[in-house]
């Protein structure tokens, strides 16, 4: 009481300042919030009712709600080859992504000093024609009769026969063509911010180039790297195109057993389960990664 | 000195560096002495920085040479030179703790066991118990120690300390000079100490030169260029001087006279940098003494007249301002040992010093009386 008499009494004036400080968070989470509700809070849960209904049902008669769960086992047990497959392409290709970013994303933060800017738009520029095109021209790039089997033919690196399109390295070589971009702005965005003289002070105090590089630019760079593999893993891992233009069924992810189910098959309730069995074993993945990479500052 | 000593010498040969066509450090010669403290003062933007990262290796010069111990070290990679820097910039690594900051140098060195010599080092700077945070959740000041006992902690051959103590409250700053000129003597390591702290370069260093525009404008010890200084530059640099245009008139045996604004002044030859032509006549404030009329002033003695036009009681001393009758304002520091009575504003006072407490400088045609009184005007 006593204490409280002492505070000088806020006018009005200062009391609606401070209540819309108070406020502001939540107005500015309004709108994206409402977006996501509506275009995805509501779908997820009507597609996790999807999974659950009766699979003996149709489009055309309906479908019964019977919770069946026994969608998420048979999902999994007759297409589990093609999670390990989407998850496996995913991989190689966030880990082709980084190790061919990394260096591009140093070069144009910290070396390219006047074509900083030119380099970056050579970086989007893919974007300003269609995934779809840019993996079809890969489909003829990769062709029998292209020049890069030719040449690995010559070279000797491929068998007379040998072809690459149709194969597990043609859609991992799609995937990662297509996904590095969004490795490359995260990573170049967290080298941009290094600070040079930091680099100075590592080797005044007796770092090699080497050993500044894992000791300095390498541990501050880390917020890029985890988020260009996040952005590069996740949809890579449920991608369909670039198995379906430059692979064979034996190729197929998960993303292409999905479409068909969808759209092909028209088998709702199992189409549904495995959308929801990827989202939930990539949820895992992030959380598990997310934590062993120690980055507070991404999630 | 012994030879030993005399091998780990640092020294700077005809050091340049142009940034384009903008010279940053030109054509700049010295040595120090192993276990040497060296000062660098001088004006923002004269090179200081510039001529440290030289020596550091993080700037290649666009000539001259940087020497160690008689060997040359201008092309050897910055983490292959035992030298160390305290950046003006701090530039602590954010993702490492205050610990993991102190402990970098030892770890690249492959040194096992810092634990206790990281404590210590922290204990120095205190900062004992600090080893657990982040830069960012330091202080400035406490920044400032943390880049201090990095590069210590090394005991480089040199270290360079660029502004070191610049954001440190004055009791800690003293504190740090004292840590600092010890380890300096115990183990016996080069200073080189860029300062904007006049007092702390003439009580730290053996050895000061006053930068100017990427040149070294005067070297030596700090009583010496205090004492009798070189140029008009360095005279209101290290401390301020009145310094009172005059020709010089003649000689008188072992003096040079100076008239100036009609009078005649003598400086004993000794004392002057100049011995024709257009000159300076400089005296330090502190040796500018008053008197109510030119019958008070003692025997031996040279004066100017004028009014005081300000006064400000500083404690130890009163500074006074005197314009003199030609309208330029000299000022004298009276010290407040005494019990002398105040001046009054208005007064007409006589100013006096002693010939061989003055000194004659060069003087650039036309220029005019040089005096940058500390006082600041009154409105
Ligand atoms: N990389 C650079 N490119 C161009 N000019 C530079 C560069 N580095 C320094 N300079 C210029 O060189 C001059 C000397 O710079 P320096 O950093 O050595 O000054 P300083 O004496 O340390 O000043 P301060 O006391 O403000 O720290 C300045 O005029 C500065 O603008
Ligand atoms: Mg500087």
């Amino acid at each position: 009481m006593s204490v409280l008499a002492h505070l000088p009494a806020e006018t009005p004036a200062q009391q609606t300042r401070r209540g819309h400080s108070r406020l502001l968070p939540y107005l500015l989470l309004l709108p994206g919030g409402l977006w996501l509700t509506v275009f995805f809070a509501v779908p997820a849960v009507q597609l996790a009712a999807t999974s659950l209904y009766d699979p003996s049902g149709s489009l055309q008669e309906g479908y019964a709600m019977t919770w069946e769960f026994g969608n998420y086992a048979d999902a999994l047990s007759a297409y589990w080859p093609h999670f390990v497959r989407s998850l496996v392409y995913a991989g190689i290709a966030t880990l082709l992504c980084l190790l061919l970013g990394y260096p591009l994303a140093y070069a144009i933060a910290q070396k390219a000093t006047r074509f900083k800017n030119l380099m970056l738009v050579c970086v989007i520029a893919p974007f300003f024609t269609s995934f779809l095109v840019r993996t079809l021209a890969w489909k003829t790039i990769l062709s029998d009769n292209g020049f890069v089997v030719g040449l690995l033919r010559d070279v000797g690196i491929l068998g007379s026969d040998g072809r690459l399109l149709a194969t597990s390295v043609a859609v991992v070589l799609g995937l990662t063509y297509n996904f590095l971009p969004f490795m490359v702005l995260p990573l170049y965005a967290s080298l941009d911010r290094l600070d040079g003289r930091l680099l100075e002070a590592a080797n005044d105090l007796y770092a090699s180039p080497v050993r500044a590089f894992a000791k300095v630019t390498l541990p501050l760079s880390m917020p890029g790297v985890v988020a260009g593999t996040l952005l590069t893993f996740i949809p890579a891992a449920g991608d369909y195109i670039n198995a379906e233009l430059l692979g064979t069924p034996n190729q197929y992810m998960i993303g292409n057993v999905i479409d068909s189910a969808f759209l092909v098959r028209l088998d709702y309730p199992q189409a549904a389960a495995l959308s929801f069995i990827l989202m939930a074993i990539i949820l895992a993945m992030v959380f598990v990664y997310v934590r062993r990479a120690g980055t507070d500052e991404v999630l | 000195m012994t030879m030993a000593a005399e091998n780990g010498d640092l020294r700077l040969v005809s050091l340049t560096k142009r940034f384009g066509i903008f010279t940053a450090v030109d054509d700049l010669s010295l040595t120090i002495p192993q276990g040497g403290f060296f000062a660098l003062l001088g004006a923002s933007g004269c090179g200081k920085t510039t001529t440290l990262r030289m020596v550091a290796g993080l700037e290649e010069p666009t000539s001259g040479k940087v020497q160690l111990g008689g060997r040359d070290i201008s092309r050897l990679r910055p983490y292959k030179r035992p030298v160390n820097t305290v950046f003006q910039s701090y530039a602590l690594f954010p993702h490492l703790d205050v610990f993991e900051n102190v402990a970098f140098g030892l770890r690249r060195r492959g040194i096992g066991d810092i634990r206790a010599q990281v404590e210590r080092m922290l204990a120095l700077v205190q900062l004992e118990g600090y080893g657990k945070r982040r830069p960012a959740q330091l202080s400035g000041g406490q920044q400032q120690r943390v880049a201090l006992a990095r590069a210590l902690i090394n005991h480089p051959q040199v270290l360079l300390l660029d502004e070191p103590l610049g954001a440190l409250d004055l009791k800690l700053r003293r504190q740090m000079q004292i840590e600092l000129k010890r380890i300096q003597t115990e183990v016996g390591l080069t200073f080189v100490h860029v300062t904007h702290d006049q007092e702390e370069a003439m009580t730290m260093a053996d050895t000061v030169a006053v930068m100017n525009a990427g040149r070294i404008e005067q070297l030596g010890a700090p009583a010496e260029i205090y004492e009798f200084p070189s140029t008009p530059f360095v005279a209101n640099f290290l401390g301020q001087s009145n310094l009172l245009a005059g020709q010089v008139a003649g000689r008188s045996g072992d003096d040079i006279l100076v008239s100036a604004y009609g009078s005649r002044f003598s400086v004993p030859a000794a004392r002057c940098r100049a011995v024709d032509g257009d000159v300076y006549l400089g005296v330090r404030p502190e040796k500018l003494h008053l008197a109510p009329d030119s019958d008070s002033v003692p025997a031996g003695h040279q004066w100017v007249t004028g009014v005081v036009s300000d006064s400000s009681y500083v404690g130890v001393s009163t500074q006074y301002l005197v314009r003199t009758p030609w309208g330029t304002e000299v000022s004298a520091f009276a010290s407040n040992a005494g019990v002398l009575a105040q001046v009054p504003l208005g007064a007409h006072v006589v100013a006096y010093w002693r010939p061989d407490h003055a000194f004659l400088l060069g003087r650039e045609a036309g220029a005019g009386d040089a005096t940058q009184p500390l006082l600041e005007p009154v409105p």
